[in-house]
């Protein structure tokens, strides 16, 4: 009984805390299926390219890892540089890869 | 006021992840929009290095090691972008989704080491008075709420960190097909072991062997899931690896309780899962197909059992001959067209032709080569014109008033198999009728069978002729022939 009640309390709570974030969610589920609507599958490579750059957005959490890092807490520093290489290369090598795909398309529009 | 001005950066930063998405969906806009976003991207990253306040108000610190760390992947990121070969562009991204990947896993790492476990032992072992209990209930499923976020990010970004990087080796070649009986059951029990596991230590103690158990299990569960699946079907492969690091990215999001990180994830999540089941679509299959890998088993079958059937060459003088004085030639380019290089020479042959009065124009399949989209970024790299090239259904309209098609080392997709033969793997797909043409002529360098791995009927047909030979060589060959007549 009172297991029952401490996790369905927990659940909730977990939710209230966090709801604007939940919001957050549920709508950008709607508006990432809504922008991708009718993609030219020509497109299908770039858009997929592009889309890999913006999850780059997680090296935002590598910078803040490695920012907050103590000087004698080798783990957070080693693996958080190690995590801020690997979220730039994402993000960099990600809009340019998408850049060369898409200049390759423009080329012949006069 | 600083957390003002970097609360403005990540909504900056989110709306043109919206907007670069919906521009990247119209070929017009499609460069601009990626532009747009990789703006948004770098507002919102320099305002977190130097406006962020962590809950004690301070900012961050090792700006050396932060910069060092952009700087080193930077360099490599730009050099290796710029320098790749275009047929290998399907690689790159496989590769930098997975650089994404561990960038999540990492951070799931260093986090669940921050995490308080002397609390947490007092927490959860310690019979706590129900007049406390008010009070501290908020930390209890907040701890818990994180620990399932680490977990979630963890094993979600091994996954698709492992996974992309054998998507990367297989488009390579470096990586060969393999499966092993019963593999489909035992990446399940895989599963259920990680996710058991993690459950555990979300309702117990959190416990730093098992949580590198479940690193270890997650990866290769990631090695598992990718390695059965063919070659041909790595674009879907990627595509929904890289909705898996969309969502491993939020989940940092919810760790940090950061806004654009959960935009950017969900954003990418969501339009990654509906793009992967889009390009499922213009394969005619399944995702779950996909996912199974069948063309390991199946594909034994139909390629034993069938005749080899007798095919006809057609001499270099001839086939010049048909094409030079034909009305109307349909190019079919292929993957063989990519490995040979001979975009360039496809098109000079193009204007050689239109020079003499040919209409000259490229049939594209949605599915052709090993991307969608390959084929024409393969073309525009040669000057193509970008009118030239003609989508699926309007050249199916187009073959019947067509005299010559020349396919440039195409195969799976003008497969009449395809329509014909329910117990082919590749049956269902929409494919170029070519058939319907007066003549055709194949130009591959051998009779072996394309990445489906299955006879084509196409080859032993009446009106189709064999012009074997390196894509490049060939089509060299046919200009020169041309130009004697």
């Amino acid at each position: 009984m009172f297991i029952e009640y401490y996790t369905m309390n927990s659940i909730l709570n977990w939710i209230t805390i966090h709801q604007e974030m939940i919001y957050i969610v549920i709508l950008m589920i709607f508006i990432g299926i809504e922008v991708i609507g009718r993609v030219p599958s020509v497109l299908h490579t770039p858009l997929m390219s592009g889309a890999n750059a913006i999850h780059g957005v997680v090296i935002i959490g590598a910078i803040i890892v490695m920012g907050k890092a103590e000087t004698d807490n080798y783990l957070a520093l080693i693996l958080g540089f190690l995590a801020v290489i690997l979220g730039t290369l994402n993000v960099v090598g990600g809009f340019v890869v998408t850049d060369r795909m898409l200049e390759m398309f423009k080329k012949k529009r006069k | 006021m600083e957390l003002n001005i970097l609360t403005l950066c990540y909504l900056i930063g989110s709306v043109t992840f919206i907007i670069g998405l919906k521009m990247l969906s119209h070929p017009e806009r499609a460069r601009r929009g990626n532009l747009v976003a990789a703006t948004g991207m770098t507002i919102a990253i320099l305002g977190t290095i130097f406006l962020y306040k962590d809950d004690g108000g301070s900012r961050l610190h090792n700006y050396g090691w932060i910069f060092g760390g952009i700087f080193i992947g930077g360099i490599i990121g730009t050099l290796a972008a710029k320098k790749v070969k275009m047929t290998a562009m399907p690689e790159m991204v496989s590769m930098f989704n997975g650089m994404g990947g561990a960038c999540a896993m990492l951070i799931s790492i260093i986090e669940f080491n921050h995490l308080d476990h002397k609390y947490f032992q007092y927490l959860f072992h310690t019979k706590i008075d129900p007049i406390f209990l008010d009070q501290i209930k908020n930390d209890i499923s907040d701890l818990k709420g994180t620990l399932i976020i680490i977990f979630a990010g963890l094993i979600i970004g091994s996954i698709s960190f492992i996974g992309s990087m054998i998507a990367w080796g297989k488009l390579n070649g470096v990586i060969k097909d393999f499966s092993f009986k019963g593999q489909h059951v035992f990446n399940i029990i895989l599963l259920v072991v990680i996710l058991g596991i993690a459950g555990y230590m979300v309702a117990g103690t959190p416990n730093l062997f098992l949580f590198y158990a479940i690193l270890g299990l997650s990866l290769l569960y990631g090695v598992f899931f990718v390695l059965p699946i063919g070659g041909a079907d790595m674009p879907v492969v990627i595509s929904l690896l890289n909705s898996f690091t969309g969502v491993a990215a939020a989940c940092g999001g919810f760790l940090y309780n950061n806004e654009v990180m959960l935009t950017g994830g969900i954003l990418v999540g969501a339009a990654g899962t509906l793009l992967t089941m889009l390009m499922c679509k213009a394969m005619n299959r399944s995702l779950f197909n996909v996912l199974i890998g069948s063309f390991g088993g199946s594909a034994e079958g139909p390629a034993a059992a069938k005749q080899q059937g007798s095919y006809k060459e057609i001499a270099l003088t001839d086939a010049a001959t048909v094409m030079a004085y034909a009305n109307k030639v349909m190019i079919v380019p292929g993957y063989g067209l990519a490995v040979a290089q001979a975009q360039h020479a496809c098109h000079d042959l193009e204007k050689l032709l239109v020079e003499r009065g040919v209409d000259v124009k490229y049939a594209i399949h949605p599915v052709a080569g090993r991307m969608p989209g390959h084929m024409n970024v393969l073309l525009a790299e040669a000057d193509v014109n970008y009118e030239k090239l003609i989508e699926m259904e309007q050249a199916n309209e187009e073959f019947p008033s067509t005299d010559v098609v020349l396919i440039l080392g195409a195969n799976d997709v003008v497969n009449p198999a395809a329509k014909t033969d329910p117990s082919s793997p590749i049956y269902g797909m929409p494919i170029l009728d070519v058939e319907l043409a007066k003549t055709v002529i194949v130009n591959k360098r051998s009779m072996k069978p394309g990445y489906a791995g299955i006879e084509n009927d196409l080859f032993f047909q009446k009106r189709t002729s064999m012009l074997f030979g390196d894509a490049k060589k060939v089509l060299q060959d046919l200009i020169a022939e041309i130009k004697n007549l």
